[in-house]
Parts: C-alpha cells; sequence; structure tokens
C-alpha cells in the first residue's frame, strides 16, 4: 500500500447535493461517532472528484469530521478501492484469484491487452481505461468476472471481454451481470432445485412463452 | 435431496422481486410481531435449540452466541446487532444473492435477532465492491421502514429498531468481526485482541454481536416454522439448510441450497453437472473457502458437507465454498496464488502475518516452479506451523492451512517438479 497522499492541487468541497447525503450518513451514527462515517464520505468524495482522492478531498472529509488528517489518511491508504492518483475514466477490475484463474481468467487480462494496449495497473493514454488486477469480488460462480464502475460483468470469456471493452470505447453502455444467458447463479443447463416453487415456475412460464 | 418446500432461500436465483410485496408473498414478515413478543429467551432459546451454528465459517452456535450478551441493558451502553456481509472469502458468494434476491429475510432476521439479544439498532456492513447489492438492500429498507416493519414500533410490537446500512471500501480483513468492528468505527480494519469479547466490548465500546448474513437470514424461518423442523433437516450438531458455492472446473457452476451433510459427490453432480470431465477426473476440492485445506479425490468421495464431518478429514465447511480443481489444474500454482492473496490482505499488525504471508508466498512460488530444495518443503511446512496459531485473528491460520493441506496431500507432486529441474543441466545453469 503507498504511504504518502500525492501533493495537494485543488481545492476540495463537496457539492450541494452530496453535502445532504454527507449529512444523511453522518446521522447514521451516534452523536461524536461521525468518524464512522469516514468509509462512506471518502467514498463520496472519490465519485464527485472523478474515481481518486486528491490530498485536499482527503483534508476537507477530515476537517468534515473533525478527524486528525492523519487517521483520514491511514483509512484512504489501508482499503483497495480508494484511489489516491487519477484512473481512467473506465476502471475495469479483473479478478484473477484462484476461483476466476481456473476458469479462465488469464484469458480476461489477455484480452484487456489485446483491446486496451495496456496490462495491469496501467491507464490508457487518452485517461479512457484503467485495468487493475484484483482479489476475489466474491462472484465465483459466475467465474471469470470483471467489475467495471459499479457493476460486474460475468462468465466472462475472451470474445465477451473484448465485446464489453468495444462497446465501451464506442461510448456505450454494455448490458452488466452474466455475458452468458445465465439470470443469476443459478445451474446454466436448467434448475435442479426450486421447480416447484411458484414464482419460479411462473417465471419459466413466461420465458418459454417469450422464446416461442 | 432436499424438498423445495423446506427451502429458505426461495428467490435465491432472483426470478421473482426481491421487493415487499412479493417477499411477504413468500412468506417474509407474516405476522412477526407474535414472534418478537415470545421475548428475548424464549428467541435466544429456540435458536440454540434449534442447532445454528454460525454461516461465515466459524460455525459457532449462533443461540450461544447471543446469549453472551448483557442480561439488561445499561443506561448509556445500547446493544448493537452488527451482520457481516462482507463477503469476500475466495469461492464464496452466497451473501450477495440473499442481499439482492432476498433482502427481507436479512431485514426481518435482524429485528428478530435484534430482539433476541436487547438490541434495538443493526448496523450492516456490506461489502463495498458489492454496490448493486447494498442499492436493492437500502431500497428494501426503505420499503420496510414505509411499511412499519422498521422504526418506532417495528412490526407494531412496541419498540423500536433501526436498521443502517453502511458500505466497506475494500479489505478482506475486515470480514474477521473485531477488525469490522473497528472500520465501523472508522479506522483501519485491524483486528483486536481478545478478550474482551464484543459482547461485553464491542461497538462504540457497547455489547455486540456480529453475525453472518446466511446466519442472520434463515432466523426468520426457524422460528416461524420450529426448531423441530430444522433439527430434522441434516445430521447431528449440523442442523438445517446451507447455502452452497460450487465453482471451479464443473460443468455448471452455481449456488444453491441443500441439506446440511449433503455427500460432496452429490452436491457437485445432482447441482453442478458433474466435475468437467466427469468424476474421475477430479483431482482436489476446497470444500469450504480459501482458507481451509484442499482435500484430493480419495476422500471427496465420500466426505459429507458439515462442520463435523470436514473437520474431522483435516478441513473445514467454512464458508461452504466448494472450488474443484480438475486433473488440468497445476495445483502447486493454485495455491501459490491463493498464498499471494493472504500476503495482499494481510493488515499488517502481527509479525507472523505480516511477514509469514509474503515468505510462504515467495517460496510457493518458487515451488511451484520448481526452483528450491527438497528440504525447503519442510521448512515451509515449519513456518505455516509457527504462523498458525501466533497471530491475533485467524488470518494467519488461513495463509497457513491451504499450503498445509497442499503438503499433506500433494508433496509428490511439489518433490516431482523440484527433481525435474535438478535433472535438467539447462535449467539449473539457469538457477
Amino acid at each position: 500500500m503507498s504511504a504518502t497522499p500525492p501533493p495537494a492541487e485543488n481545492t476540495f468541497a463537496f457539492t450541494p447535493e452530496n453535502e445532504a447525503k454527507a449529512q444523511a450518513i453522518v446521522a447514521k451514527y451516534p452523536p461524536r461517532r461521525q468518524a464512522s462515517a469516514v468509509l462512506p464520505l471518502l467514498d463520496l468524495a472519490q465519485r464527485q472528484n472523478g474515481g481518486w482522492l486528491s490530498q485536499a478531498a482527503l483534508d476537507f472529509v477530515a476537517r468534515y469530521l473533525q478527524m486528525p488528517p492523519i487517521r483520514v489518511y491511514e483509512v484512504a491508504t489501508f482499503y483497495t478501492m480508494f484511489n489516491l492518483k487519477p484512473v481512467g475514466r473506465h476502471h475495469v477490475q479483473v479478478c484473477t484469484n484462484l476461483p476466476c484463474w481456473l476458469r479462465g481468467s488469464d484469458a480476461v487480462v489477455a484480452a484487456c491487452r489485446k483491446h486496451l494496449g495496456i496490462g495491469p495497473g496501467e491507464t490508457t493514454a487518452d485517461g479512457e481505461f484503467t485495468v487493475s488486477e484484483v482479489e476475489c469480488l466474491g462472484a465465483c460462480v459466475n467465474a471469470p468476472m470483471v467489475q467495471i464502475g459499479d457493476d460486474y460483468y460475468e462468465d466472462l470469456n475472451a470474445d465477451s471481454m473484448a465485446s464489453i471493452l468495444e462497446t465501451l470505447k464506442a461510448g456505450g453502455t454494455p448490458k452488466p451481470g452474466s455475458q452468458s444467458g445465465r439470470h443469476a447463479c443459478e445451474p446454466a443447463g436448467g434448475l435442479t432445485s426450486l421447480t416447484s416453487t411458484p414464482a419460479v415456475r411462473r417465471f419459466l412460464e413466461k420465458k418459454a412463452e417469450g422464446n416461442q | 435431496m432436499l424438498r423445495d418446500q423446506d427451502r429458505v432461500f426461495t428467490n435465491l436465483y432472483g426470478f421473482d422481486s426481491p421487493y415487499l410485496e412479493a417477499a411477504r408473498a413468500r412468506g417474509d414478515w407474516d405476522n412477526t410481531k407474535d414472534i418478537i413478543l415470545r421475548g428475548r429467551e424464549s428467541l435466544t432459546k429456540e435458536v440454540r435449540e434449534a442447532g445454528l451454528r454460525g454461516r461465515g465459517g466459524a460455525g459457532f452456535n449462533a443461540g450461544m452466541k447471543w446469549s453472551f450478551m448483557p442480561k439488561e441493558v445499561s443506561p448509556g451502553r445500547p446493544h448493537y446487532l452488527v451482520v457481516n456481509a462482507d463477503e469476500g472469502e475466495p469461492g464464496t458468494c452466497k451473501d450477495r444473492e440473499i442481499m439482492r434476491h432476498e433482502p427481507h429475510k436479512l431485514l426481518e432476521g435482524c429485528v428478530l435477532a435484534g430482539g433476541a439479544m436487547g438490541a434495538q439498532t443493526a448496523y450492516i456492513y456490506v461489502r463495498g465492491e458489492c454496490y448493486r447489492e447494498a442499492e436493492v438492500l437500502q431500497r428494501a429498507s426503505d420499503e420496510a421502514y414505509a411499511a412499519g416493519l422498521l422504526g418506532s414500533n417495528a412490526c407494531g410490537a412496541g419498540a423500536r429498531f433501526d436498521v443502517y446500512l453502511h458500505r466497506g471500501a475494500g479489505a478482506y480483513i475486515c470480514g474477521e468481526e473485531t477488525a469490522l468492528i473497528e472500520s465501523l468505527e472508522g479506522k483501519k480494519g485491524q483486528p483486536r485482541l481478545k478478550p474482551p469479547f464484543p459482547a461485553n466490548v464491542g461497538l462504540y465500546g457497547c455489547p455486540t454481536t456480529v453475525n453472518n448474513v446466511e446466519t442472520i437470514s434463515v432466523v426468520p424461518a426457524i422460528l416461524r416454522r420450529g426448531t423441530g423442523w430444522f433439527l430434522g433437516l441434516g445430521r447431528p450438531r449440523n442442523t438445517g439448510t446451507k447455502l452452497f458455492n460450487i465453482s471451479g472446473h464443473v460443468n455448471q457452476p452455481c449456488t444453491v441450497e441443500e441439506e446440511m451433510g449433503i455427500p460432496l459427490k452429490e452436491l457437485i453432480e445432482r447441482h453442478a453437472g458433474g466435475v468437467r470431465g466427469g468424476w474421475g477426473n477430479l483431482l482436489a476440492v476446497i470444500p469450504g473457502g480459501s482458507s481451509v485445506p484442499l482435500l484430493p479425490k480419495a476422500i471427496c468421495d465420500s466426505v459429507h458437507m458439515d462442520f463435523d464431518s470436514l473437520a474431522a478429514v483435516k478441513s473445514g465447511l467454512g464458508t461452504a465454498a466448494v472450488i474443484v480443481m480438475d486433473k488440468s489444474t497445476d495445483v502447486v500454482r493454485a495455491i501459490a496464488r491463493l498464498s499471494r492473496f493472504y500476503k495482499h490482505e494481510s493488515c499488517g499488525q502481527c509479525t507472523p502475518c505480516r511477514e509469514g504471508t509474503g515468505w510462504m508466498w515467495r517460496v510457493m512460488e518458487r515451488l511451484a516452479d520448481g526452483r528450491a530444495s527438497i528440504e525447503e518443503i519442510d521448512v515451509l511446512e515449519q513456518v505455516t506451523r509457527q504462523v498458525e496459531g501466533h497471530t491475533i485473528c485467524a488470518l494467519g491460520d488461513a495463509a497457513a492451512w491451504p499450503i498445509q493441506g497442499l503438503i499433506r496431500h500433494f508433496r509428490p507432486e511439489i518433490e516431482r517438479r523440484i527433481e525435474e529441474r535438478e535433472a535438467s543441466p539447462d535449467q539449473r545453469s539457469a538457477a
């Protein structure tokens, strides 16, 4: 984990909309326990600041929560979701942990390399894409998978990864979730449980009608 | 095989809406008031007698854990329920499905578990990456407030109950309960020394119980259908149903709710379409998430999936995340990948773990290539013993166990690589 945040280069303050959100977040915790809001407020600041936390943003959150700045720096450097330097507009986080690796995450990394020209830890020259290698994102029965922004893209292979990246390059919005046609985490070959559950039967009947 | 009417998570796959109207049609929030009014002691006793063991990995009796909370709430020291939704154990993806497809089971579980421990506030600590899941859970919570199920006079039972969502920011260690509490207080997620235990000194120094999402979410079903129903499923001391995640080299990876104690082979063949290339092509299975030792095929042939059966073969049920590896797998490389994970996730607080995870990973990388001597296998084994049990939390153990399992079951494979490399003159001069 990197030690020092980058030097101050701008100023930071919440927009009125985020100020209202921040107040609602702080209100979740008991009086004088406002430090509990440090993770959510850093997340809010990062979203407002284009995906990364500047020194000014860190100091702003420290003042906002009346915390010593060092406590906020400690937190910002400890948690992997906080970016202390700018990242691309699309942050492609590829899981390469064991369940994804067993099902072909190497091919997903290779597809990123081929279609973006960058490897893990790098950002494209136009600032559009950053690729990161990350640890298990917890969608292991839909492996291999990546997270881009707030969305998971699952059941990937080299082709579907390429198609997602090309869609993003063209300014489009790829559909999140399974890329192999699964609904969620059910077995692909047909249900092995819950087939007698009314809501499941209704769904399957509707789907069958749609397919006709 | 478990009958559909005994399944708790009937919307596991999200074919139905996660929200209130559909959840009520599935049986959630049905006369919750009457259950709450059975009283603290009764709720705790029922869950304890049902034998519900914690679904987050440790497998401790949940009702027993609740009973450690002080009997009376003292002024200025409210009791807290904290739900551990910081799912991140490699292989594990069950709590995610509960949050996005069955959020009302979790929320109702919070009210009932809170009632059983004298808490009026629950914090649900959701893994930061699970942004969409948190959105669904937040909307479900807003609905529950609007319907009077949460808030002042929750469920009409006469007491206030609040549920707050708190998103993490990416740190596996925050799944450890005291690290989670530290994180919730706005600090780095570094585990606390125990004692004092959270039931005495937890969140903000107040009595606190931390429970896994799945544990809390099955509580309403137990209290509604009765302890006898839960005791009738599974095996002695390993009761009820369980969500299993089957990933890796199977034909149809999936999450499924099954009876505790189902044979591993049946689980894989019935629900996950079998091992790729057939059962005979199986090399090994990690039966409970990355932290538990792997099992070679010979054990997988007959082992049952429950806490005690897997402990008996020196592994564990953990989170019931079944990672399947067929014979094409480079098993040394696979465990080396896990060693890299633990090195990345060590919080750095305890020396044996901070230094040991990096050291073990570096040796594992060399073993994967055969760039080592045979004696180093024993040194590695000894180092894992020196990390295990010598750290504040179980991350050190979790880093040690996969390596111990590998050496126990695949030592000949490690030795073969070293010998092959030694026998090759090119490699020797390159080294």
